[in-house]
């Protein structure tokens, strides 16, 4: 089988996961202006919640929903409780602020759980699957995991689109003046929003965690990965956070399999920089570009 | 003789003169400090002057010219290598070159990051200067070339041993202070010159409004790449000396929790003060001996003693944009208002008693 057909499967898989992180921090951006530099925390903290679960005897899929729910509750808190009192406060500030979050949960995630480096397990076989006599390398756990962002999004979706709640949560984020005028409440809107965000952003962290190790910072490299992809798609869409996620997850593997995997991180600086030099509001985003 | 004296008058008496009998006065202070406390205490306080080297450039950036470093962490690096390569295999180059190489590397390094930032706005500049201190391939990089770099463990720095006239047994860590301070004086004279004169407004006009910067007839990108160019320098310079400080340099002691420090140290002690990067760099030294003391002494796991510094600094981070977000010298700044104002002396006119709160606190 070619270098280049497994590369890109796996490039599917990593692309799915990055995409939520990308669609996480889009949903955040769109509600209130802020980049959510505490996403990838958030998620390594959640993620450390259901491996905490799991280890106490749980079933994985309690671990998971364990992820879940903490992810929606740790997003509706952090929007609550710390951003919504910075709302009018200079972009630098809120910044700082969500880079505070970062650093806080990850000096709380060792103080709480121990500081070792943890394994997680995933949810199906990492084996590939057998497609008649040969083994594809796309397991079974890989399969969940791209199902389970597609149906995540795919619920998202119909909820931004389809609903009466998904119709006022983008007239708040569109407008808050007028919606507000029109009855809606909405704050508890962006409340929501992040909520919802931080879920997305959840359910990256148990499904990555698997292939990578659990440590405070693991989730840093998907964070800037995610953003990445973000900026890719032009920070204001969330079909370009999607597109961008799942193309930095093909360029990352076939960087990886093709130059050495220490260099992954350096092809996303370098996608970034190039995207950022040659458009700088993304490849997606239909918004006029910032003049001076 | 006149003309002579006005124009004298008009270079020392402001702020240059100011400036620099601030900073004899807190050489001597510094002087008289270092060889009262013993060598613990040395060693601590060469870290503060460190870090006040970071903080201050990361505070013109970030607090005067409104640009957001995530990378100075990375920038740090980049100066620490540059002394430890310049110090491997027992080359005895004098201290004053070693610093200077390692400003000029960064300060190269520098132009080439302030080029691309300057083009970035806001979010995309924190998201790009976070995957640069991310991705800054460093343990690969040192692992790969361990020949030069010496892979995960790193080169080891020689320490710089005192000059023969001041005695034999002068303690290495009141030398190594010495310079500290030193480098840290000299660098907070030349930043104050900076902001105090046309640079300065540049960077400020800038943060503050970029068209009317323009318009005012202010090369936007070129005042942002100065701002970056200066900054990074500093990092470098504060990156050699922590080679020194440390007498290692490894991948280990460069990560994102480095520069996110230097950030809580502009945030406590003000963002765009240079004295707030000194109060800011205090705070990050005598935290981390604070709680390790009181772990101790609680006999707290080792697994929360060493992330408890770290913890705070993100409590505090959290804390301070939610309720102090001018910071310590901000804080200090108003309690001078008041007091002029609450009981008479107010130079510059302004009601009694009358404290504008709202009032953003004025820069330098």
């Amino acid at each position: 089988m070619s270098r280049f057909f497994v590369l890109t499967l796996n490039g599917v898989t990593q692309g799915a996961i990055y995409a939520a992180m990308a669609l996480a921090l889009v949903m955040i951006w769109r509600a209130t202006k802020v980049i959510n530099f505490a996403q990838g925390a958030m998620a390594m903290f959640t993620t450390y919640l259901a491996v905490f679960a799991i280890e106490h005897g749980t079933p994985y899929w309690v671990g998971f929903l364990v992820a879940l729910v903490s992810g929606l509750l740790l997003g509706a808190i952090v929007e609550r409780v710390i951003v919504r009192p910075v709302e009018s406060a200079p972009a630098l500030n809120v910044v700082i602020l969500t880079l505070g979050l970062l650093l806080f949960l990850e000096a709380l995630a060792p103080m709480a759980f121990g500081g070792q480096i943890r394994s997680f397990p995933p949810a199906f076989s990492i084996v590939g699957l057998r497609l008649g006599t040969s083994q594809v390398p796309f397991s079974p756990f890989d399969l969940f995991t791209f199902g389970s962002v597609v149906a995540v999004m795919l619920l998202l979706l119909v909820l931004f689109q389809k609903t009466d709640l998904g119709l006022r949560m983008r007239a708040s984020a569109f407008n808050p003046e007028v919606s507000r005028l029109l009855g809606i409440r909405v704050g508890r809107m962006l409340t929501l929003g992040w909520a919802l965000a931080s879920l997305v952003g959840a359910l990256a962290g148990v499904l990555i965690a698997p292939s990578l190790l659990l440590y405070p910072t693991f989730m840093d490299d998907v964070l800037v990965f995610g953003f990445t992809g973000a900026v890719l798609g032009g920070l204001d869409s969330a079909v370009g956070a999607v597109v961008g996620g799942l193309l930095m997850g093909f360029a990352l593997t076939y960087v990886g399999g093709y130059f050495g995997s220490d260099l992954e991180t350096v092809g996303a600086l370098v996608i970034l920089i190039a995207v950022l030099m040659v458009r700088p509001s993304g490849l997606f985003s239909v918004q006029r570009v910032r003049q001076v | 003789m006149v003309a002579v004296q006005s124009r004298l008058d008009r270079l020392v008496r402001p702020t240059f003169g100011r400036h620099l009998l601030f900073a004899l006065g807190a050489a001597v202070v510094l002087l008289l400090l270092s060889s009262q406390i013993g060598a613990y205490d040395d060693y601590n306080l060469t870290a503060v002057a460190i870090f006040a080297v970071a903080a201050a450039g990361l505070n013109l950036l970030t607090g005067l010219n409104g640009q957001l470093s995530l990378g100075h962490g990375a920038l740090m690096a980049i100066g620490a290598y540059t002394a430890s390569l310049l110090l491997k295999d027992h080359h005895q180059f004098p201290v004053i070159v070693v610093l200077l190489a390692a400003v000029l590397s960064t300060g190269v390094i520098g132009i080439g990051f302030g080029y691309a930032a300057a083009r970035l706005r806001g979010p995309y500049l924190a998201g790009a200067t976070l995957t640069l201190a991310v991705a800054i391939p460093l343990p690969q990089v040192a692992t790969r070339y361990k020949s030069i770099f010496g892979g995960e463990s790193g080169l080891t720095v020689a320490p710089s041993s005192p000059p023969d006239w001041l005695g034999a047994d002068f303690p290495p860590e009141r030398w190594l202070a010495w310079i500290a301070f030193a480098a840290a004086i000299v660098t907070m004279v030349l930043l104050a010159n900076l902001l105090r004169g046309a640079p300065g407004r540049a960077f400020k006009a800038v943060r503050d409004n970029e068209a009317a910067a323009a318009l005012a007839g202010i090369n936007v990108a070129r005042t942002q790449v100065l701002a970056f160019v200066v900054s990074a320098a500093c990092a470098g310079l504060a990156g050699a000396l922590l080679a020194y400080w440390t007498g290692v340099t490894a991948p280990a002691g460069f990560t994102l929790a480095l520069s996110l420090q230097l950030i809580t140290a502009i945030v406590i002690g003000g963002l765009g003060s240079l004295a707030g990067a000194v109060w800011g760099s205090l705070v990050l030294v005598f935290v981390p001996l604070l709680t390790s003391g009181m772990a101790s002494r609680l006999s707290l796991p080792s697994s929360v003693a060493d992330n408890l510094p770290l913890a705070i600094y993100g409590g505090i981070l959290v804390i301070a944009m939610l309720v102090a977000p001018h910071g310590i010298q901000g804080a200090l700044r108003r309690i001078l208002a008041y007091g002029r104002a609450r009981w008479g002396n107010t130079p510059g006119g302004g009601q009694k008693g009358v404290v504008d709160w709202d009032d953003p606190a004025p820069d330098t």
